[in-house]
């Protein structure tokens, strides 16, 4: 077996064992609520047998680790419980299954996302490398100047600002992003174009930035002072000799970024009032609906992990002294 | 093929009045300041200096290439028939590679990690067409064969990190001579190797230089390397020339007082003094780091009281290890180290404060040994504070008296240890063993980071301490030169054990040991035919 | 000055020299060439801490007093307006100065203590504590923080004391990578080991050789950590999670008066009203940022970046 199989199989092991303890944390989390929760969700009225038998469901007279083992199994095959809302003191339950709640809002989500992503990515590469290699020209500097402003923005200003000037002021786009399940490809492209826009601003100043820096860090290196003095173009330097070396820093900063975009979808989608699972969480937040609250931050800590893997992954698979060990 | 543009004896290269600017701190510095050079086809001219006498500036300079940072403010390179300080990029980028060639100090980071060797080798040919691949291959293999490369037709399919540190920077040649340049620029090649490898690389460097008749500029701050290597030798010093003479005449007969003060350290020498009463000796010890492999076995060193004993070894031999087992900072796993007919405890949190005190420890690089974060005064004051519990004017007063033994005046007394030049930094370091008042200071390659001047007056400063207080010195180092200027006895170490201890005149003299006979011969000496006596020798 | 014959040495001479040259004076000569985005900076910083700090002498009205005229405009008795249910604006601005910085503030000191303190005892310590602190931050921050600090915040409540908790505790991840890489690079130095050759204990040790040489990262990072802090409990009162009212607070008063954008063509000063609060967080992190980015580069000279 090639040794860097092993290496790759090692940190797919790490990922899965740090799944483990984010899930036992997050599992861990209704360990923390106060006795007498049930009895606050379903109402001062209700009777000893509701809250009873709401007990039994949540499995509370079985030990914790019981608990654990049952709630991780259900959630491996797709089952993430029920929802606290919509419970009644009478013991009637109108609650809805969490994976309904959830799934149509994490697909409204991965497509906003994906939309900033799709935009961002390659500019804030593009950005990055030039101001790199441009290094210190006056392009680099107002790009700097601009995105270190940028990222000292919250969310939400940005986001306001282009409501301000593109919905309200000068009424191109929505402010609201109400899509739904019908909602046509088209629409929800112009629905989701402020949204994704202030998602884009804030992704491609922190990526355009930790790009630069990357390259920087390996324009330095003396391998590429010595393709230089070989005599090689500017464009041979850059794609022969730094572009074999950039894939992992690149992957890096990239994966970085989209965890970042995971997180700053959340403000994005309550300002715009986007069905998204950014949203359903801040409800359920208000609401403390720990089910729901638990599989969203599931969903989002499993995203993170993803992408962090991934990145270390390439990393692996592009580092020659893996690849061709001694 | 022939990339030859002219016959031996041309001028392939002149430089006039160069001069070139540095920007650091926020403002421009001078480095280069007016040097001319002139360079004939098939000459080698070795450039030597200390740190900062812009050698490697000027280096590059004759490419017309400065490092980001640099400017070439005036001056010319006339690299055969063309200004190459007035050239557009193109006109340089068509010299470099292919017929001005470039060897760098550090070949492990100057090779690229993603691409195989054979592939960078043969790159500067293929990137002006020079030949086609197959030729371009076939002659690159041709040269590993005679850089004495092991494996020269499949070495070339390895990636840098494949192959060891010698082996790299012949390979480095071997990129250097692909397209057959007129001329290539040596930057401290050897300068990151262990005398045993050195001699190897240089040997191949030399005979390839020679068989193609290449000119060449070598630079280093190593003046027997420069003697085997240079048909002529330029002197710089802060960015200026000192003087320029073949070979031979400069070191018959050096003009300037500068040049004939790097040559001095070379001629100090200690007449050993023997001595039977030990102070400190390590007793049959093993030792590793963390329980993994072993890297001292069975050492055994006696120390006699007020004598220095040097250590001699390469990387890897042990040297710095023993001084660890002694410090206490690695217990060894067998054996034990005596000190004063006692033995002491093998770990260092068991020690008192008095065994601390009478044990002292000198690093290589003041630079870390220092913290950047205090003064001087604070650095030297700690241990009398500590151990003697000076304080106020007493401890002021004893300051000032260690900055005289160290022959500082007493403006260093609040500086800051990055205001201080190399030299005075390892004095400062040398300062605060002493504040301790020890019987035992141990110095670790406390030289080699220097220049040759400034190792020379750390020397005779160690040595009128140590004549001045009977101070015992145990000296690790690398250098032979070093040995001779210090050592009453000699162990020598290699991979992890002790191969001889004894006087310094018995192990100087055959017969020696198979290591020890290897070691010497290895050592550049300033004879300019060493090297080719060597050759023939074996 | 009266020397006496008696104390004077050249040491106490240089002893005066020393006097001259105190990090005040160095700060000096550095704010002369500081650029002027730093100078920007340290002016909207000293500003704002003016404001926060004289909060209550500033503001023209109570932090929670409830007028009759809810939505009023701009101009009059009000600055800008009141809001939804008649607070005054600018006062609730001039108090939410002070109670979005104090809690950002506390927040980052608490993290630094947090982060720091076990940052430098993996660093020295090393082995098995190392490990287990340095994989137990691994987990922690393998969960996004604000996702985190919404679960959270879900079991424990939203007060003030819970948010600076949370926040402080999440944050200190951080912290701690920082001062436990930074603090590795100083250890493995040759001065430390000297220090620990000579029988130093490690307390001084940890103050004298590694606390001084740590510092400078360490500024800069509480630069930062606090506009991440600040950003991030903006963010989270934004999303009606986190400072309550009725503490007046900037991120709670965008989203009290958000709705007040889509009037823009009508009256252009009442959409501004949410873009107040909203700039004063943007206008902090920025200057903090430019201060930042100045500290870094008189500290590590040439570092271009982090």
């Amino acid at each position: 077996m090639h040794p860097i199989l092993g290496t790759i199989i090692q940190r797919l092991l790490l990922g899965l064992v740090t799944l483990f303890f984010v899930s036992l944390i997050i599992f861990s989390s209704v360990e923390f609520l106060p006795g007498d929760f049930t009895q606050a969700i379903l109402g001062q009225a209700a009777t000893e047998d509701t809250v009873a038998a709401f007990r039994a469901e949540l499995g509370l007279d079985k030990p914790a680790y019981i608990r654990y083992f049952d709630w991780i199994g259900a959630v491996a095959q797709g089952d993430l419980g029920y929802s606290f809302s919509g419970r009644s003191a009478s013991g009637v339950d109108r609650s809805r299954a969490v994976v309904d709640l959830v799934a149509p809002r994490l697909g409204n989500t991965l497509f906003l996302a994906g939309m900033a992503a799709i935009v961002s990515v390659p500019l804030a590469l593009v950005l990055g490398i030039t101001a790199a290699l441009y290094r210190n020209s006056f392009y680099d500097r107002s790009v700097n100047a601009v995105t270190l402003t940028t990222i000292s923005f919250p969310e939400f200003f940005l986001a306001y600002l282009l409501i301000l000037f593109f919905a309200s002021l000068w009424p191109v786009f929505p402010s609201l992003a109400n899509v739904n399940a019908e909602t046509e490809l088209i629409d929800r492209i112009y629905k989701c174009i402020l949204p994704a826009l202030t998602l884009t601003l804030v992704i491609v100043a922190h990526m355009m930035r930790m790009t630069r820096a990357a390259i920087i860090n390996l324009l330095a290196s003396p391998y590429i002072e010595m393709s230089q003095l070989k005599g090689l173009s500017k464009a041979k330097v850059i794609m022969r000799h730094a572009l074999p070396n950039a894939w992992a820093p690149i992957a890096t900063v990239i994966a970085f970024n989209l965890a970042y975009l995971v997180v700053g979808v959340v403000v994005v989608e309550v300002v715009f009032v986007y069905p998204g699972i950014g949203q359903l969480m801040v409800d359920a937040v208000t609401t403390r609906d720990i089910p729901v609250v638990q599989a969203c931050a599931l969903i989002f800590a499993t995203t993170y992990i993803l992408l962090n893997l991934t990145a270390d992954i390439i990393g692996i698979v592009t580092n020659p002294r893996l690849l061709h060990p001694r | 093929m022939s990339t030859k543009h002219g016959k031996k004896g041309d001028i392939l290269l002149e430089m006039k009045d160069i001069r070139i600017d540095g920007f650091s701190d926020e403002r421009w510095h001078k480095i280069i300041k007016g040097i001319d050079l002139t360079l004939h086809r098939g000459e080698v001219m070795g450039l030597i200096g200390e740190s900062g006498a812009g050698k490697s500036t000027l280096g590059l300079a004759s490419m017309g290439f400065t490092k980001p940072g640099c400017k070439i403010t005036s001056g010319s390179v006339v690299f055969d028939g063309k200004d190459l300080v007035t050239a557009s990029e193109d006109e340089k980028r068509s010299l470099w590679g292919t017929r001005i060639a470039y060897v760098a100090q550090s070949a492990a980071a100057s090779f690229n990690p993603a691409h195989r060797l054979l592939n960078q080798t043969v790159e500067a040919s293929l990137n002006q067409n020079l030949q086609s691949r197959d030729l371009a291959e076939a002659d690159a293999r041709d040269l590993y064969k005679q850089l004495q490369l092991p494996e020269p037709e499949n070495i070339g399919d390895r990636y840098p990190h494949q192959v060891s540190g010698g082996q790299l920077q012949r390979m480095m040649t071997a990129m250097a001579m692909s397209p057959r340049p007129d001329l290539i620029i040596f930057d401290e090649p050897t300068t990151a190797l262990d005398v045993t490898t050195q001699v190897e690389v240089l040997v191949a460097m030399r005979s390839i230089v020679e068989k193609f008749n290449t000119a060449a500029l070598y630079i280093t701050h190593d003046l027997a390397v420069v003697a085997q290597m240079a048909d002529v030798i330029k002197v710089l010093r802060y960015g200026k020339e000192v003087e320029e003479a073949d070979t031979r005449k400069m070191l018959k007969s050096p003009k300037e007082e500068y040049t004939k003060s790097l040559w001095s350290v070379r001629a100090l020498e200690k007449a050993e003094a023997p001595s039977d009463d030990i102070i400190l000796s390590i007793n049959n010890v093993d030792a590793a780091y963390n329980g993994s492999l072993k890297v001292l076995h069975d050492v055994n060193i006696k120390i006699p009281r007020g004598r220095t004993v040097a250590v001699v070894g390469e990387s890897g031999s042990g040297k710095s290890t023993t001084a660890r087992v002694i410090t206490g900072l690695l217990p060894p796993m067998v054996g034990n180290v005596e000190f004063n007919d006692g033995a002491l405890p093998a770990e260092l949190k068991d020690r008192t404060k008095d065994q601390l005190q009478r044990i002292q420890m000198i690093y290589q690089s003041a630079d870390t040994a220092m913290n950047p974060r205090q003064t001087i005064a604070e650095i030297i004051g700690r241990p009398l504070e500590f151990y003697h519990g000076l304080s106020g004017l007493q401890k002021q007063e004893r300051i000032l008296e260690l900055l005289k033994m160290i022959e500082l005046d007493e403006s260093f007394y609040d500086r800051f240890p990055s205001e201080l030049s190399g030299g005075q930094k390892q004095r400062v370091c040398i300062a605060r063993a002493l504040a301790a008042d020890p019987e035992i200071i141990i110095c670790d390659e406390v030289t080699s980071a220097l220049d040759q001047i400034v190792q020379e007056g750390i020397l005779k400063l160690l040595l009128n301490l140590q004549k001045e207080y009977n101070i015992t010195y145990l000296f690790i180092t690398h250098d032979i030169a070093v040995v001779n200027a210090i050592s009453d006895e000699i162990v020598v170490m290699y991979q992890g054990a002790v191969i001889e201890q004894g006087l310094k005149s018995e192990i100087m003299s055959p017969p020696h040991p198979e290591y020890t006979q290897l070691l010497l011969n290895s050592v550049p000496e300033m004879d300019p035919d060493w090297l080719t006596k060597l050759v023939k020798s074996r | 000055m009266t020397d006496t014959p008696q104390a004077y040495s050249a040491a106490a001479e240089i002893g005066q020299i020393r006097e001259r040259r105190t990090w005040i004076q160095i700060a000096k000569i550095e704010l002369k060439k500081a650029p002027y985005s730093a100078w920007f900076g340290l002016i909207v910083i000293a500003i704002y801490l003016f404001v926060a700090i004289f909060a209550p002498l500033l503001a023209p009205h109570g932090e929670a007093e409830i007028f009759p005229a809810s939505f009023a405009p701009w101009g009059g008795d009000f600055v800008f307006g009141t809001d939804q249910i008649g607070r005054d604006i600018f006062s609730r601005l001039i108090y939410g100065a002070r109670n979005t910085i104090g809690i950002a503030l506390a927040t980052t000191l608490l993290s630094f203590a947090i982060g720091g303190s076990l940052g430098l005892i993996a660093a020295i310590s090393g082995g098995w504590l190392d490990q287990l602190l340095s994989r137990f931050v691994d987990v922690l921050m393998a969960i996004p923080g604000l996702i985190f600090a919404l679960m959270l915040l879900t079991i424990f409540g939203s007060s003030i004391l819970s948010l600076i908790m949370i926040i402080a505790v999440l944050d200190s991840t951080r912290v701690f990578r920082l001062t436990r890489s930074v603090s590795v690079s100083v250890v493995v130095m040759d001065y430390v080991e000297a220090a620990k050759l000579r029988g130093e204990k490690l307390g001084w040790i940890m103050r004298r050789e590694i606390l001084p040489n740590i510092m400078p990262p360490l500024i800069a990072e509480f630069g930062l950590r606090f506009s991440f802090v600040f950003l991030t409990i903006a963010a989270l009162s934004f999303l009606g999670l986190g400072i309550q009212p009725p503490t007046a607070d900037w991120g709670s008063m965008v989203r009290d008066n958000a709705s007040m954008i889509q009037f823009a063509k009508y009256d252009l000063t009442a959409a501004l009203t949410p873009m107040i609060p909203a700039g004063a967080i943007a206008l902090l992190t920025v200057a903090v940022n430019f201060v930042v980015d100045w500290f870094l580069h008189i500290t590590s000279g040439l570092n271009d970046e982090h």
